[in-house]
């Protein structure tokens, strides 16, 4: 484990995004390697997102995130070793091997579900807020959801309740240009999805989704809103995403134009790496800073091999508070 | 004890647990307008904020619901009618009945959702849907559906302790039915069914209100010279099995009665559970009493006839009875 950077939180900020990219690439080999089951939907290209928003956050401020649920726990500052042996499906999981995927959530630090069911998490978010209003406690409850989200009723039905109950919450709708392998163009009515903020009351910003620094700046001033009493904010962060919707799936589903060199030549942490050296930061600390999220990444990956399956009695456990009783049939030919 | 409504039990539990427990609190449609009046005087007693007016947004306050109880509270959602549960599915079972499970136990879920099955008065089919068995078929959710205040108070107080999700089933047909209830605690375990009349010729086991035109038919049938035995299973999930099968293997007889619609009913899965477990027990083929699979109507002169009633049952009764004596082979 590296503490590098970990005072300075501008080195955090680059850390936090360093550990996405290379955790995803690592996953994303062995993904294709056959070593992950199931579909790996990663956060390439969004990390500024992600890592902006929850650099606003407090450790004890709430998070519910997406499908694409890589970058939303290490953007808060989740261990790996839990989050890769998730992936592999092992006990040691951070949800001991029943999420995958599509569900990297990490409660201890302040998530409360990183949701499949596109728009899900609005309701959630909005509930977490009212939880934390009703208890005097200044915590605010942030929400990510995609562009694809922004057109189902459960994202309008938080985004209302939040604002009509003036509650601390942050809507961040990270809009990477494609639902799946539709156009946002497409999909999504009117320029912005941040517009529909007026019709809210509340707050609608827009935001360079890969400038890491305009993230925080936003959010922050979002989150400080929030926590002040004074309600709800949108902010939209225009990011765009690498991989395909799920990767090595063997052909490419989102269609790409001309643009798509263009966006990755904007790469979120290639801009903050060249503001942080025209800053003064030298170089030789980012590269040990790259040097030790590669030995994170080894010794995460190395934890999640080393870790055991569930035993199929697990199946039947966090149904419900008490395990379900087992069925004799089943059992005889597990 | 004192005799008071169903309606009045409702109200009994949430006020008791409310000046129990500062985090319960209740939310939901039109609940500071006392709409069934089981909120009677609580503005007064606790505040606005802890007696909240929603939106007309089931999915939105069903899940915000559950982002509550994730971070602490225990919510009771009133949903007012059970029709009304439709527009949240998502949040039901995909975020409340899933969340505790996907994050292998990170999350909990102290939440109760009570609806009414609003049936029999001429609401037409979009309000008088009787939908328990849909949840029933999705992990994660618990399901109390009780026939009388006394169980109403008792369950929706141990529904509002569970730290699971508790769906509240509220009979309507029930709702002024006056009982002997207990005063403060009365707590009655989620899981655990009662038998509301001995009998040992036949088995009905009642679901909801149900229970109560079986206590009718059972009456009916006592004239005739047949012995029945009432169970009301009181919670669907879990299902109390072994109270219903202890029963059949005495009364070698066994009639579910249901109102809601036939198919993949909680009668069907009484039926089959039977049918798996006390096979050896029977003496006639187990029936089923429920509502057809068809829409409810609104004119109430074809729409009566579609429930459960105690002709229906006795005509089933009667059949079970005169039915031949089969054995394995």
């Amino acid at each position: 484990m590296t503490t590098t950077g970990e005072n300075d939180p501008r080195l955090e900020k680059y850390r936090r995004m360093q550990r996405i990219r290379q955790f995803e690439a690592k996953a994303e080999k062995i993904h294709a390697d056959g070593e992950i089951p199931g579909a790996l939907h990663t956060y390439a290209g969004m990390e500024a997102s992600g890592v902006g928003a929850c650099m606003a956050l407090r450790d004890d401020d709430y998070m519910v995130g997406t499908h694409r649920s890589h970058g939303h726990p290490i953007a808060k500052g989740a261990k790996l070793r839990p989050l890769m042996a998730e992936l592999l499906g092992k006990k040691t999981g951070v949800c001991s091997g029943k999420g995958g995927s599509m569900h990297l959530s990490d409660f201890s630090m302040g998530s409360l579900g990183e949701t499949s069911i596109v728009g899900s998490g609005g309701p959630v978010a909005a509930g977490a807020a009212l939880g934390a209003k009703l208890q005097g406690l200044d915590r605010v409850a942030l929400c990510f959801f995609g562009d694809g989200a922004s057109s189902e009723g459960a994202i309008h039905e938080g985004m209302n309740l939040a604002a009509v109950w003036s509650l601390p919450a942050i809507f961040v709708c990270e809009n990477n240009r494609f639902g799946m392998s539709t156009p946002t163009s497409d999909a999504v009515a009117g320029e912005n999805v941040a517009d529909r903020a007026h019709g809210y009351g509340i707050p609608g910003v827009i935001v360079d989704g890969q400038d890491v620094d305009a993230v925080e700046a936003a959010v922050r001033e979002a989150v400080d809103r929030a926590r002040g009493g004074k309600g709800p904010t949108l902010i939209e962060t225009k990011t765009y995403r690498y991989g395909d919707h799920a990767v090595n799936m063997g052909r490419e589903l989102t269609p790409r134009g001309p643009e798509h060199d263009e966006w990755v030549k904007r790469d979120p942490i290639t801009i903050y790496r060249q503001r942080l050296i025209e800053a003064g930061v030298a170089e030789d600390d980012l590269d040990a800073i790259d040097k030790a999220v590669a030995d994170d990444v080894a010794d995460a990956l190395q934890f999640a091999r080393d870790s055991a399956y569930p035993v199929f009695e697990e199946a039947f456990d966090h149904v419900f508070v008490d395990r379900l009783p087992i069925p004799a049939e089943v059992q005889a030919h597990a | 004890m004192a005799r008071i409504t169903f309606l009045e039990a409702i109200m009994q539990a949430q006020q008791e647990e409310m000046q129990r427990d500062d985090s319960v609190f209740i939310m939901g449609e039109d609940v500071r307008c006392n709409v069934f009046g089981t909120t009677t005087g609580f503005v007064d007693a606790f505040g606005a904020e802890r007696v909240r007016d929603t939106p007309i947004s089931e999915n939105g306050f069903i899940g915000a619901a559950g982002g509550a109880a994730m971070v602490g509270m225990r919510p009771i959602v009133d949903a007012t009618i059970s029709s009304f549960l439709f527009p949240a599915m998502d949040q039901i079972c995909s975020i409340i009945a899933k969340s505790r499970y996907i994050y292998g136990g990170q999350a909990r879920l102290p939440l109760v959702i009570r609806s009414c099955l609003f049936y029999g008065n001429s609401n037409a089919a979009q309000h008088s849907d009787r939908p328990y068995p849909m949840f029933m078929n999705m992990p994660g959710l618990k399901i109390i559906a009780p026939s009388c205040a006394s169980d109403m108070k008792g369950l929706l107080k141990a529904a509002v302790r569970s730290d699971d999700p508790v769906l509240s089933f509220e009979d309507s047909t029930c709702w002024m039915a006056k009982d002997e209830v207990p005063e403060g605690e009365h707590v009655i375990p989620l899981g655990k069914g009662d038998i509301k009349r001995e009998g040992t010729d036949i088995t009905i086991i009642g679901v909801a209100g149900g229970v109560n035109v079986a206590l009718k038919a059972a009456k009916a049938l006592e004239a005739e010279g047949i012995s029945a035995e009432v169970i009301d299973p009181r919670t669907l999930v879990p299902l109390d099995r072994e109270l219903i099968l202890q029963s059949v293997r005495k009364t070698g007889r066994a009639i579910c009665v249901d109102p809601a619609h036939m198919t993949c009913s909680a009668a069907s899965e009484i039926s089959a559970t039977i049918v798996e477990n006390a096979f050896d027990a029977l003496r006639a083929p187990v029936l089923r009493v429920t509502t057809p699979d068809t829409h409810l109507p609104f004119s109430p002169h074809i729409e009566k006839p579609l429930y459960p009633s105690v002709e229906r049952i006795v005509d089933a009764a009667r059949k079970v009875m005169g039915a031949k004596q089969t054995q394995p082979a």
